[in-house]
């Protein structure tokens, strides 16, 4: 497991595909029509969000951030994250809910909460069309290596790793899904399934569930690792948010 | 959808596994008792506690949607013995440790089971033979 892993680290990987390349045309259309597309509602209520007062501060995310088209620009490319002065890795829902205790005195945001959807999708949305662009240095290492071995470790009662589908089989059906590279590049997506928004936690714990194992809390440690493993994957590959998935 | 199929109902809960000895690439012996039933067999395969179609074809099953991440089972009934088919479906690791496909009768050497499937081989000693009987009649 352990040289599975090195090896598949050091070996070149092709271009990455996203995943909206391997989905049928009425989600491709659907992605791509801003009218449409159903995930500009939680934006547009991110929008709102961001600058309404919260807390105990008073403070919108306006307040200190100001205009977000501008501030929030390239922010997701950059996610998941570690503060320089260290603390621990986090995610763009990590970062916002990290906002609303310490700057605004307000409670954190439950995940998939509508508001903490609406936020994320809203900040995510802002750089959308720019290339993922994750950075592994000394700070964030061992979470990008704990991610990896989540990637590659066989888990559940199906016995399956990440890569026996994402990797090794992505453009081939499961059933009725074309199974692709399982990138978090979109997220947060409108799902039909879902018939909502949801975050990539969201979507990582069905795939745990897939394969008959545990399912980490979504925003726990190892989902985030997961996640900043998954963005080095998807490094190049444009920010979509909001994406559309079946 | 995607894995609410697979992620089914459990089995009943199962005390030991029935002990088995392999020959070759065969478990030539019945694990259960009782005969299989070709019936109950094309229903597990579809259904929910088999799966089988979410990664292998069988065109004879007439189902919408099914998997191409493993070989089509037509004709499987054919190329391969009641023996050779037991131990693909008990443990296919034991022929290939890199396989994509589970081992349906196997409780060790997993990590972190989900609570409800802990302990308990996906399908039971009985529809292990109503699978293999079914895929006998793939010829
Ligand atoms: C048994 C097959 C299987 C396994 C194992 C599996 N997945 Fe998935 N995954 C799927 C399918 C099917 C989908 C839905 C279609 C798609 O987008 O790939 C999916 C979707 C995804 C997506 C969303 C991609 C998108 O563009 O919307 C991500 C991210 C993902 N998986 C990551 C993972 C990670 C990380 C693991 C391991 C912890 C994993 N998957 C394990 C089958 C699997
Ligand atoms: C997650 C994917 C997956 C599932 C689910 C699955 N298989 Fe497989 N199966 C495979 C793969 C991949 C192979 C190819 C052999 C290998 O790679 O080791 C295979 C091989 C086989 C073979 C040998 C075929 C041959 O021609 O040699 C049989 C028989 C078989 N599977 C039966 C089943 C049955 C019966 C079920 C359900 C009870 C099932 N499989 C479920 C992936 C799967």
């Amino acid at each position: 497991m352990l040289t599975l892993s090195a090896v598949a680290a050091e070996a070149p990987r092709p271009q990455p595909k996203s995943g909206i390349e391997y989905a049928g045309g009425d989600v491709r259309a659907l992605q791509a029509d801003d009218f449409g597309n159903p995930g500009m509602l939680w934006v547009a209520r991110g929008e709102k969000l961001w600058s309404a007062p919260a807390g105990r501060s008073g403070k919108s995310c306006a307040g200190c951030h100001r205009d977000a088209p501008t501030t929030m620009k390239g922010v997701a490319t950059r996610y998941p994250r570690r503060d320089v002065g260290g603390g621990e890795l986090l995610n763009l829902e990590g970062r916002i809910n990290q906002c609303r205790e310490q700057r605004q005195g307000a409670d954190v945001l439950r995940y998939e909460s509508e508001e903490l959807l609406a936020l994320t999708a809203y900040v995510a949305h802002q750089s959308r069309g720019m290339p993922v662009n994750v950075e592994i240095n000394d700070a964030n290492r061992v979470n990008f290596e704990r991610g990896r071995d989540t990637y590659y470790r066989r888990q559940g009662q199906m016995n399956l790793a990440c890569t026996h589908c994402h990797e090794q089989n992505a453009g081939r059906k499961l059933l009725a899904d074309t199974i692709s590279e399982g990138h978090g590049n979109a997220y947060p997506v409108y799902r039909l399934e879902w018939q909502s928004a949801g975050s990539l936690h969201r979507r990582l714990r069905a795939c745990f569930f897939g394969v008959r194992a545990e399912q980490p809390a979504a925003g726990s440690a190892e989902l985030v690792d997961l996640e900043l493993y998954l963005a080095s994957r998807a490094r190049g590959l444009q920010v979509e948010t909001p994406g559309v998935r079946r | 959808m995607l894995f609410a199929a697979m992620a089914g109902h459990a089995v009943a809960a199962t005390p030991a596994l029935v002990p088995y000895r392999i020959e070759g690439d065969a478990i030539p012996a019945s694990l259960a008792p009782d005969p299989g039933d070709p019936l109950r067999g094309r229903e597990l395969i579809s259904g929910r506690d088999g799966n089988c179609l979410l990664c292998h074809a069988v065109a004879e099953t007439g189902v919408r949607f099914m998997g191409d991440i493993a070989p089509p089972l037509s004709g499987v009934g054919a190329r391969l013995s009641e023996g050779q088919l037991r131990l693909r479906i008990v443990d296919s690791s034991r022929l290939n440790p890199e396989t994509v496909m589970p081992s349906y009768y196997k409780v060790d050497g997993l990590v972190r089971v989900a609570p409800a499937w802990r302990g308990k081989p996906v399908l039971t000693a009985q529809q292990i033979e109503d699978v293999i009987v079914y895929l006998k009649t793939l010829k």
